[in-house]
């Protein structure tokens, strides 16, 4: 079953005119994990900010996304608002922008929880403790009277991730969440990630230029290039037979420098 | 030969209430050879942008001193032309009101040559780093990320320095970029013979470009190693970060 159907989606700029995504339609099926990987550039972020409607309204957007039975894109702002987080929730790339910098996390938490499901402060402290203890933050108790300028990029994305699973959303939206991060938090926030779907089972969009972490955790892949798909398929047969000359060029780029470390750390 | 000796460097905290002084840098001492490529690797907060800082003689250390051939580093006429560096925000690395060609030439000014030597000068210099003539009235907001940084490249070895200090230089570009720009900057060094200090945290990038490493963690050096003898690293730190590497 699709949990998520994007028909025909064009993003033009009205001020240049400029088409800068160009008929893109997937489906996303339950319980899966879709990624999108492409360069720079290449319209992977604005397609998924689109589904989100998080796009600056200088970008007009046509086509119809299907949430179920809902159409995202004839919502009118309201009903939109009520979509995001719940029914959708994003995580986003960089942890440190991602929250309030003038409150410490817990009143973002407590907010977020208050606003979705009504809970008490005590409620949603207790929650919010556990599921960081589960994402392998400790003493999350001083964690939550935390600024987010005190924590680490890997720790705020922890902390985002265990604030998703209390969210418990139909889908999880993930725009480059390993991206600004360092050799062993991206292992970590990858490793959470992983857990995050197995706890939850729900459909993700994964968004990623890095080959490696897509192939560790997505089920599908579609690859974009200056706004267009150009290539779809299972994650396993994508990465053992690509088809698109790009496609094989991202891989090959991807193995040079791979292939070198390998050989380089295992015995011969 | 650079050497850096026991090079230490705190900077000032402002608390709410008292002031306090956090070590960046506890006692450093390493050297890299001429036409080596040595590769700094470290997290964010490790202290390892703050020794790239230190070796261009951008700020001074606290304690210790960075010699270059057994001069200190602090003084203008030895880094003069001889030490460069290229880094991570190629954005924010070129005056947005110089075109590539206005950027490429300032460091050449005043090295005695005329205008015209200058122009040349250009030209070889973005035929070095792979871009056409063409881009020498652009300015920095028309280039692509790897196009801006290649110009930062064509910039950093203008005056033939005899040692360069990437920081993190590769690390937003696309993977297929970030290796195209390895590639040039191998090219670079057969031609020029320059030393590199390639200062990131991409533990796969650092091992595809240098002779030699060093794993860097809160301010302290925790193991040197040749690349070709990677596997043979003895610290608990540097085995969880060869462990936590993600290859595809």
């Amino acid at each position: 079953m699709n949990i998520l159907e994007v028909d025909q989606l064009n993003i033009k700029d009205t001020h240049t005119g400029k088409v800068i995504v160009d008929n893109v339609s997937f489906e996303l099926r339950q319980g899966r994990c879709l990624a999108i990987v492409g360069e720079s550039g290449s319209g992977k972020s604005l397609t998924c900010r689109a589904i989100m409607r998080l796009n600056p309204s200088s970008l007009h957007q046509t086509g119809r996304i299907l949430f179920r039975e809902t159409d995202l894109n004839a919502l009118s702002a309201r009903e939109m608002r009520n979509m995001r987080g719940r029914p959708i929730g994003m995580i986003m790339q960089n942890g440190m922008s991602a929250f309030d910098p003038s409150c410490v996390v817990g009143v973002h938490f407590r907010e977020t929880l208050g606003e979705h499901y009504g809970w008490s402060r005590s409620v949603i402290d207790a929650m919010m403790q556990e599921a960081m203890q589960s994402v392998m933050l400790n003493q999350p108790a001083q964690l939550m009277n935390r600024y987010p300028h005190e924590l680490s990029g890997g720790m705020l994305q922890r902390m985002m991730i265990a604030l998703t699973l209390v969210l418990k959303p139909d889908i999880i939206i993930a725009d480059e969440p390993t991206t600004a991060l360092d050799t062993l938090s991206q292992q970590e926030v990858m490793a959470q990630f992983i857990h995050l779907r197995r706890t939850l089972g729900s459909s993700m969009i994964f968004i990623s230029h890095d080959l490696g972490a897509v192939r560790h955790i997505a089920d599908d892949v579609l690859i974009m290039k200056s706004g267009q798909i150009i290539e779809r398929g299972e994650t396993g047969q994508l990465f053992t037979a690509p088809r698109h000359d790009y496609t094989r060029q991202l891989l090959s780029a991807r193995l040079t420098l791979s292939d070198h470390f390998r050989q380089l750390i295992n015995e011969e | 030969m650079l050497h850096i000796q026991n090079v230490e460097k705190s900077y000032r905290k402002s608390g709410l209430l008292a002031k306090r002084s956090e070590k960046v840098l506890h006692g450093v001492s390493f050297s890299c050879h001429d036409g080596e490529c040595l590769g700094i690797i470290g997290e964010s907060g490790s202290g390892k942008s703050t020794l790239g800082r230190l070796i261009l003689g951008i700020e001074k250390p606290d304690h210790g001193a960075i010699l270059l051939n057994g001069q200190p580093i602090a003084q203008r006429q030895v880094r003069r032309g001889q030490i460069s560096a290229v880094f991570q925000d190629y954005t924010s690395s070129i005056n947005p009101f110089f075109t590539v060609e206005q950027a490429i030439r300032e460091p050449l000014d005043g090295d005695g040559r005329s205008r015209a030597d200058h122009g040349r000068r250009v030209d070889e210099l973005l035929e070095q780093v792979g871009l056409s003539p063409a881009y020498r009235t652009r300015y920095p907001h028309e280039l692509s990320g790897g196009e801006a940084q290649r110009v930062c490249i064509a910039r950093a070895v203008a005056n033939r320095p005899r040692y360069i200090v990437l920081d993190e230089a590769i690390s937003s570009l696309d993977v297929r970029v970030q290796v195209q720009v390895l590639h040039l900057l191998q090219e670079l060094q057969s031609v020029y013979g320059m030393g590199y200090i390639f200062i990131t945290h991409d533990i796969q990038a650092a091992a595809y470009m240098c002779d030699r490493m060093i794993i860097f963690r809160k301010g302290q050096i925790v193991e040197t190693i040749d690349t070709d003898r990677l596997r043979e690293v003895q610290s608990d730190y540097a085995r969880t970060l060869l462990g936590a590497t993600i290859i595809i």
